[in-house]
């Protein structure tokens, strides 16, 4: 699908676009509907749409495998991370009450980076998915 | 920080395997990750004993996530019913990785395995958490990690043995209906009182009465968790992945899987609903009592006449899970107490078993059947000293964890007037030894049919002489399984009885 100039070009063109609407989504969960999961998805979809037209060896090359198992424990550490250090101030797992300097801002903070958190690791988990699916036929052929 | 770790423990037993998970699967180092899995399942064991102490001094905690305050958020209760399961599977992770050290670079490959101990990790997490958790979706919601992970260890299989693929598609679907059934159960009930948190469900139910949509919400809740637990016609599942799994999964969800899964029914039928409801009695009088005593025959008929150890020893799994439901379903607090003592020795004895099991067919290198059986006792003594020593526990000879339990179930059943039930359990008992004498005899009086040399590595037997170690200790000092068992019964029954 390379050799295809439309695909190509809207395929670049659109990429930058995909990816900040993720992040407005992303961010505006905080006050209306988004959130990690749908940003995660619109992200992750930027990264297929760039594996998809110009295939996977290029897309793996923009985006490789060990960022991108790195990058899906990452979200779930920072999730709990949150929890945890809202246990070390002295409260519960994950409230987020403790974490600023009002329960507002604590709050804010919380959800900012739980859901930041929960948009990483849908992201990549939905990268991983894809690669693992289409890269389907040539690792069942190495077996040990 | 004691005090941050005390206050915290009810999140911490699940907290520490989830959180680990994501960082083990990020370490290349083999031996690390295995280093790091076995050093997270002993913190987690820590946690546990040190929660099993906190319950006793005050009866029950009850933890509120996030600081959500319950019915509202989530609550994480432990209790002293919930505390017993809790143990259980920390120390049988415990003890399953310690085995795991050679047993599984043995079976997978090697850039797999730190996958491998993340996916472990993540299956005891949500164990842990099925068994913590007071609020029926987050139950759902850990029944789903723990069934996904062990449904993804059992696949791993399929890198030596390409049925295990078809195992684990068959756990995968069946797991699948029986979380659905559930969370239909869950919805429904919801539906009718407003609430998830199980407590709250349970105050509210009792205030409703013959709704027909409380009976079908009911029906789906038990429908589906005796489909996870592989209570006798829904039990399908269970041979073919315990069968195929990689051996050391093999020992971890042989003997904590379907654990957490009866307590949670016994919870749903005891503490959600309430034991003096027709709707309850009649479920176990009329369904789960019969069922069980079919579980017992058939699951150990069909152990007599298997050929292939591992499923051999999952069939007879399927009639012990038959003891603990029959137990649960006796109804008094006795046999419920009873149920919790076998729900804990049987996942001491089926550990062990496997890893008997398990550790003959590594140093065989073949698929363990009986006929490959022949004359392994004498190439390996302490393995086959520890595997006859927990059949004698599996079959209830006196001075052994196994004996204790068969005592206990038998003489609840005697108390609630079911000595027909006793003579049941003896004859079912008694069958039992026809599978286990025939291995026994391939592995000590058939001769090997060529000349075995093998070694046995202290690696893999440590582990299996400490679980036979607490299978003879819980056989000769009981007091602690069953004091705690009997404040279980009396927590969940509570007084009508």
């Amino acid at each position: 699908m390379d050799k295809n100039p439309i695909l190509r070009i809207a395929t670049k063109i659109l990429f930058a676009p995909i990816i900040l609407f993720g992040l407005y989504v992303q961010f505006h969960g905080d006050f209306g509907p988004g959130g990690g999961f749908q940003a995660g998805v619109i992200v992750a979809s930027a990264f297929i749409l760039y594996a998809i037209v110009f295939g996977l060896e290029k897309g793996k090359e923009l985006f490789p495998l060990n960022i991108n198992l790195f990058l899906l424990a990452l979200g779930g550490i920072l999730y709990g991370g949150v929890g945890i250090v809202s246990m070390l101030l002295g409260d519960e797992f994950l409230s987020y009450n403790v974490l600023g300097s009002s329960k507002q801002a604590g709050q804010h903070i919380g959800i900012l980076l739980v859901e930041f958190g929960v948009g990483l690791t849908v992201s990549n988990v939905m990268i991983a998915l894809f690669y693992a699916f289409v890269d389907f036929k040539s690792s069942n052929g190495e077996t040990k | 920080m004691i005090d941050i770790i005390i206050k915290n423990l009810p999140i911490l037993v699940v907290l520490t395997p989830l959180m680990m998970s994501l960082i083990v699967v990020l370490i290349s180092n083999n031996f690390l990750s295995w280093l790091l899995t076995l050093f997270t399942t002993l913190i987690t064991f820590i946690f546990s004993l040190l929660l099993y102490q906190e319950v006793y001094l005050h009866t029950a905690i009850s933890y509120a996530l996030g600081n959500w305050v319950p019915p509202l958020g989530i609550e994480y209760l432990i209790d002293k019913v919930s505390i017993i399961p809790i143990i259980i599977i920390a120390l049988i992770s415990f003890l399953a990785t310690f085995f795991a050290s050679k047993i599984m670079p043995a079976e997978i490959n090697n850039s797999s395995i730190s996958k491998v101990y993340s996916l472990w990790l993540l299956a005891i997490a949500g164990l842990i958490g099925l068994v913590t958790t007071g609020d029926a979706f987050n139950l759902f919601v850990f029944l789903e990690i723990s069934s996904l992970a062990s449904v993804a260890l059992v696949a791993m299989g399929g890198q030596k043995d390409k049925q295990a693929l078809v195992a684990a598609y068959n756990y995968l679907i069946l797991g699948a209906i029986g979380a659905t059934f559930y969370v239909i159960g869950v919805g429904l009930l919801y539906g009718i009182t407003g609430t998830l948190n199980l407590a709250d469900l349970s105050n509210r139910i009792a205030e409703i009465s013959d709704n027909k949509a409380l009976i079908a919400g009911f029906g789906f809740m038990v429908i589906g968790i005796m489909l996870k637990a592989a209570v006798f016609p829904l039990h399908i599942w269970l041979p073919r992945a315990y069968a195929y799994a990689p051996s050391a999964v093999s020992v971890l969800l042989a003997a904590t899987a379907t654990k957490a899964s009866l307590y949670i029914l016994a919870r749903i039928l005891f503490s959600v609903f309430d034991i003096s409801d027709n709707l309850v009695t009649y479920t176990l009088q009329y369904i789960i009592l019969p069922l069980s005593i079919l579980a017992m025959f058939a699951g150990t008929i069909m152990a007599i006449y298997e050929k292939d150890i591992k499923r051999l020893l999952a069939h007879s799994s399927i009639a012990q899970i038959g003891y603990i439901t029959l137990a649960f379903a006796i109804g008094t607090k006795a046999s419920v107490a009873a149920g919790f003592i076998h729900l804990f020795n049987h996942a001491l004895i089926k550990g062990a078993l496997f890893m008997a099991i398990t550790s003959m067919g590594f140093y065989i290198n073949k698929r363990i059947t009986i006929n490959n059986l022949s004359g392994l006792g004498r190439a390996m003594p302490i393995t086959f000293v520890c595997f006859v020593i927990c059949s004698l526990s599996l079959a209830g000879i006196p001075l052994t964890a196994g004996f204790i339990s068969k005592l206990y179930i038998i003489k609840a059943s005697i108390s609630a007037d079911g000595i027909w039930i006793a003579f049941l359990i003896l004859a079912s008992s008694a069958l039992s030894v026809v599978y286990l004498w025939k291995m026994i005899e391939a592995l000590w009086f058939h001769e090997s049919p060529k000349v075995l040399n093998i070694k046995e590595k202290p690696e893999i037997y440590i582990a299996l002489l400490m679980i036979t170690f607490l299978n003879i200790y819980f056989g000769l000092d009981a007091s602690i399984v069953v004091n705690s068992s009997f404040e279980a019964a009396n927590q969940l029954l509570g007084v009508q009885k």
